[in-house]
């Protein structure tokens, strides 16, 4: 049985890693960087504007990474 | 008192919402609903009105008092007005009005709305084809104008015109949480919850875009400038609620959903480029910033999840979640098409250009 807490992270393919669960983000200084957000993207392109969060610019830079069967 | 404030305290007392009607059709619904339904026969007269509308109407999605009608149709629904307004929901005579329009406008927008080859039915098959289908070149660029060249004018009509949706934003698609069940369903409140602030109230997205509002000086009660925008961003709005509304059209409105997260962050941020430029501060732009990032995640959510999902899940939807994306931006891009062309031109986007008094 899954564990209520377990952060998950999935890549989607040609996009960002989206991470579900109880997860924190931290900036190098400690300082709390999670937002209120429950599901969040982040960027896996390196063209985001608002790293580490994605912001869909992806897309314009035709970023490809999938795991297609 | 500003005559601003009199536009809702005019309104007709019992239906408590301002709307001024745009033919017979509409006419005769708003004089229906100031009436309880037991005080009055009119009713039976609408399905008349109705026939002679559509007969007469030249493009449905350009008509006035259809689209006009629809909204209010709908609006029982939603829950916008009040009084004896509230009795009629579900009274057969509005039911069977609303569902003959219906049909007509269903029908030509299945004529109008070119849907792509239908792809794989696989998540990932899925989600490709409608990442082709968002990312396809289209015109001129609504956005692109109001990040470099809109005027503050223009932004406060551009937010009017999008006020009559975003003030009520993701209800028409929370229409479809009861219609689906198993994965798509978990994927489209796991959307939605994140749409409503994850139960936060000033995270609300509506809520935020009325932040929006007010920092331009704008009336955020829902329905204010109802009377100023054209039908066709009526039309926008109607569409999705025949979708939501209808179980029959849930694959419609899932390939809706997608579309529209999938051709929002990067436009929004744009939007915000162009309120920044014109010295509006985090109070006014915090609605665009938040789409950037939030539909980030649940572009993906609703391509992969929740359209790619409800696929796997049942196939035969496939053709109506296309159907749907491609409605989506054809629609939207109809009323963004409206307000571009407007603003090039230098006249207004609404039916009456903005007066001290509006």
């Amino acid at each position: 049985m899954q564990d209520r807490n377990l952060v998950t992270i999935t890549p989607y393919n040609d996009g960002p890693l989206i991470v579900r669960g109880d997860f924190e983000i931290l900036r190098q200084d400690g300082t709390d960087a999670t937002g209120g957000r429950k599901t969040v993207a982040l960027c896996r392109c390196g063209v985001s504007s608002i790293k580490p969060f994605c912001d869909g610019t992806h897309k314009l830079v035709n970023f490809s990474a999938s795991d297609d069967e | 008192m500003s005559i601003a404030t009199d536009r809702f305290s005019q309104a007709a007392p019992s239906l408590g919402f301002p709307i001024a009607p745009r033919g017979p059709l509409s006419s005769q619904l708003v004089e229906l609903l100031a009436k309880h339904p037991h005080d009055t026969d009119e009713g039976a007269s609408l399905q008349g009105l109705v026939t002679t509308a559509l007969a007469r109407a030249d493009i449905i999605s350009r008509n006035d008092d259809i689209q006009l009608s629809l909204f209010i149709f709908y609006g029982l629904h939603y829950g916008i007005f009040e009084g004896n307004a509230e009795q009629w929901e579900w009274m057969p005579h509005l039911i069977t009005a609303r569902t003959a329009l219906e049909q007509a406008f269903e029908s030509e927008l299945r004529d109008r709305v070119e849907v792509p080859d239908l792809p794989d039915v696989t998540r990932s098959a899925v989600a490709k084809a409608l990442n082709v289908l968002t990312s396809a070149e289209g015109g001129p660029s609504l956005s692109r104008f109001i990040a470099k060249k809109a005027t503050v004018d223009q932004l406060k009509e551009f937010l009017v015109q999008r006020s009559i949706y975003t003030l009520r934003e993701a209800d028409p698609h929370s229409w479809a949480v009861p219609r689906l069940t198993g994965r798509p369903k978990a994927a489209l409140v796991e959307i939605q919850a994140d749409e409503y602030g994850g139960g936060h109230f000033d995270r609300m997205h509506a809520e935020i875009f009325a932040r929006t509002m007010r920092g331009l000086g704008l009336n955020s009660r829902y329905g204010y400038y109802l009377d100023d925008v054209p039908a066709i961003t009526l039309t926008s709005l109607n569409t999705m609620s025949m979708f939501g509304l209808n179980q029959r059209l849930r694959g419609a409105i899932v390939g809706h959903l997608a579309a529209f997260e999938m051709t929002s962050s990067i436009p929004n941020r744009m939007y915000g480029n162009g309120f920044r430029r014109l010295g509006f501060d985090e109070t006014v732009t915090e609605y665009f910033d938040e789409h950037v990032e939030a539909d980030a995640v649940h572009e993906q959510i609703a391509a992969f999840d929740l359209a790619g999902g409800l696929a796997e899940q049942n196939p035969r939807l496939l053709g109506d979640i296309l159907f749907g994306a491609s409605a989506c931006l054809v629609v939207d891009g109809w009323a963004a098409d409206h307000m571009l062309h407007s603003w090039t031109a230098g006249t207004t986007s609404l039916r009456a250009p903005f007066t001290s008094a509006t």
